[in-house]
């Protein structure tokens, strides 16, 4: 094999070579590590003083949040990337993140709605993170609408890089507009801050299931990207001979 | 430089003075939607008064992403847009200009409506003139963010839904700051903090979006 580069694997053949040597350790970590994490949050962790049992789905939820933001700078980045160095598979992996950070995002909604209703006694409230979250959710969807609708790929690709880019500068903008319409809007709601500290086996399950998450989403990831670089590459000769071997 | 901006847009505003019905569509589709909502939520002043803002701008909004579905589509399909961008001056400057005449045809009509649309909605004078003022500043932020998604969809099948699902999350910050001035008022607070950020909104929409157009419609026409 020839010496290693920065930009040795964005080579869609390399890349694909590539993923089917990491994507069983990334998927098995994720098994292993889910079970970890939820035996240990489920299990291990001490019932919360004020919340009871309610809060271990802090487990799924704040992870979820936590992909949730950085899969979107992630896609836009490789977005960024793939438009201005022409790097194709760079690209296709922006497009790859798009529907699990879509997916993570409805899990943080989802699960912090389930936690809201015993907490807060409703499914929703319009509160800054809520909110902010859901115009996440938001931007997700377009980006995934628009480059799905653009027939051509590399269109779609520069076009969603573009929105991506838009979109990762009205960010922190859209967030800070909408904690300061929220403080001006209500009064102090429940502050996730101000919550009292967290003991040490809750911290840690948290920390398995974030790295659970991480791992998931990095093999699905890159089992998606795979799945665009096969189908774009339909005409290369590696696409032939990856069809030939699994063909035997 | 100037001379491109000035061409492009007193062409738009020639084109829109010769569809005079088709140009005050935004604005009728405006006060019909407006005037929905006293139907719908009852007609109880002091609840009106109390969403009249968020009312007015949600529909100034909603108008304006109709509106500017077309800024692009009709001048790409007849191929004059490929002219423009074929003639030599920077792209940056004809989008900017675009998006100036869909402010001043779409944009400026919807604030001009908007005090009348306002006392059918019980509003305060002091709050009609906050709205008048945030609108003034708020408006052109929608026409400036509007050519963006109007060049990144330009020629796709279902363009105008897309546009307003790619467009609409960008202008929350502009819909929050822009009643909330109105909303500042009528709780007794000074909007000139909403008026700032209103302005700062604009500055750095004026920047980016016209080059964010430019390279959307390269994009789109390469």
């Amino acid at each position: 094999m020839s010496s290693l580069r920065w930009s040795t694997f964005s080579a869609p053949s390399r890349f694909y070579a590539l993923v089917n040597v990491l994507n069983p350790w990334l998927w098995g970590l994720a098994i292993a590590l889910t079970l970890a994490g939820l035996y240990m949050g489920f299990f291990v962790a001490p019932v919360d003083a004020t919340q009871g049992n309610s809060y271990r789905i802090i487990f799924i939820h704040v992870p979820a949040a936590w992909l949730s933001m950085v899969l979107y700078l992630a896609m836009a980045f490789w977005a960024a990337i793939g438009w201005m160095l022409n790097a194709r598979m760079a690209s296709m992996l922006a497009r790859a993140i798009a529907p699990t950070g879509a997916v993570f995002t409805f899990l943080a909604l989802w699960t912090g709605s389930f936690w809201g209703k015993p907490t807060w006694g409703t499914w929703w409230v319009w509160d800054a993170r809520l909110t902010s979250e859901l115009i996440l959710l938001f931007l997700y969807l377009g980006y995934i609408a628009l480059v799905s609708s653009i027939d051509d790929a590399v269109r779609g690709d520069k076009a969603g890089a573009v929105l991506a880019l838009v979109g990762a500068v009205n960010v922190p903008i859209i967030y800070f507009s909408v904690v300061w319409w929220n403080t001006l809007h209500q009064g102090a709601t429940i502050s996730m801050t101000a919550a009292p500290k967290m003991a040490q086996t809750m911290l840690m399950a948290m920390l398995l299931m974030t790295l659970a998450f991480w791992a998931y989403a990095f093999a699905v990831v890159f089992t998606r990207a795979q799945a665009l670089a096969v189908e774009r590459e339909g005409h290369a000769d590696w696409v032939r001979m990856v069809a030939r071997k699994e063909l035997q | 430089m100037s001379a491109a901006f000035v061409a492009v847009y007193t062409r738009d505003i020639r084109l829109a003075l010769r569809r005079r019905v088709e140009a005050l569509l935004p604005v009728v589709f405006f006060v019909v939607a407006v005037s929905l909502f006293p139907v719908g939520v009852g007609p109880e002043p002091q609840t009106l008064r109390v969403i009249a803002a968020g009312v007015v701008w949600v529909c100034a909004l909603l108008a304006s992403m109709l509106s500017v579905a077309n800024l692009y589509a009709l001048d790409h399909s007849d191929g004059s847009l490929e002219q423009m961008l074929l003639s030599g001056h920077p792209p940056t400057v004809i989008a900017a200009a675009k998006a100036a005449a869909h402010w001043t045809t779409t944009g400026a009509p919807l604030v001009l409506a908007a005090p009348v649309i306002g006392l059918l909605l019980d509003m305060s004078p002091a709050a009609l003139a906050t709205l008048v003022a945030a609108l003034l500043l708020g408006t052109p932020v929608l026409s400036l963010l509007g050519g963006v998604g109007a060049a990144l969809t330009l020629g796709l099948r279902s363009a105008g839904v897309l546009l307003i699902l790619l467009i609409l999350p960008l202008t929350i910050p502009a819909l929050i700051f822009g009643s909330g001035a109105v909303g500042a008022v009528d709780s007794g607070i000074s909007a000139s903090g909403h008026f700032s950020l209103l302005g700062a909104l604009l500055i750095f929409t004026a920047l980016i979006a016209p080059l964010a157009t430019a390279v959307a419609l390269r994009i789109a026409l390469e």
